[in-house]
């Protein structure tokens, strides 16, 4: 199954990833990662837009290449939009397959998109002042990886 | 008879408001005209791509806008 979500609220990620192992009965493994707004770095609030004509409808497409490439018996994408605080989760990607290397790269694959090819531009606060951010170099060599 | 400008990212902070509406037909020359300065360096840089009602253009001088379409300026991207 694809499940793919824009949430403007936060979400638990522990629930969401049960019913997703749930409905794939007979699996081998599930690979999950959440990213979450890094604290003590005296940021005090983070903040991703988006672009709705442009933004889900990416993040669709990026699941069906994730399921096209990989053998998986389904993808979990869920991505937060709007201010949050250190902690709180942004991200989650989840991938079920009957392998776990299928799982584990299918998620490593998101996760590089997602960061650095999808509709989201964030800023942070820090002292009362909001920054935009750019995309580090990491970035871009993270999704040259998955290139050819 | 107008076009929707979008500014998303840090364009809308040097636009000064995350949109406003321009006279339509709306070409590449016409929409730099439009811009200002901040703005436009960014737009003819080689990283801000542009979206028309949701459909990224693969060459943004062939931008064609007409009365009632939206035309995104998509500053680079960083999200997870």
């Amino acid at each position: 199954m694809k499940d793919v979500r824009l949430l403007t609220e936060p979400f638990a990620p522990g629930p969401l990833v049960g019913v997703f192992t749930n409905a794939h009965p007979g699996l081998g493994g599930v690979c999950t990662f959440v990213g979450e707004v890094r604290g003590g770095e005296s940021v005090e609030a983070l903040e991703l837009l988006h672009y709705e004509p442009l933004t889900l409808a990416g993040m669709e497409a990026l699941a069906d290449e994730a399921l096209a490439r990989f053998e998986l018996m389904g993808i979990l994408i869920v991505h937060r939009v709007g201010e949050m605080r250190p902690g709180e989760p942004i991200v989650l990607v989840s991938a079920a397959a009957r392998h776990r290397r299928a799982a584990i790269q299918a998620v490593d694959f998101a996760m590089d998109r997602l960061k650095s090819d999808a509709w989201f531009w964030k800023r942070e606060k820090r002292d009362g002042i909001w920054q935009w951010i750019d995309p580090r170099p990491e970035d871009h060599a993270d999704l040259a990886r998955w290139n050819g | 008879m107008a076009v929707k400008l979008v500014f998303l990212g840090r364009l809308a902070d040097i636009a000064g408001g995350p949109d406003r509406e321009v006279e339509s037909p709306l070409d590449w020359r016409g929409l730099l005209d439009t811009l200002n300065d901040g703005v436009r360096d960014w737009a003819a840089g080689e990283k801000v791509k542009l979206a028309v009602n949701g459909v990224v253009l693969a060459d943004k001088t062939m931008l064609a806008a007409k009365d009632g379409d939206e035309v995104a300026l998509l500053p680079p991207v960083s999200g997870g």
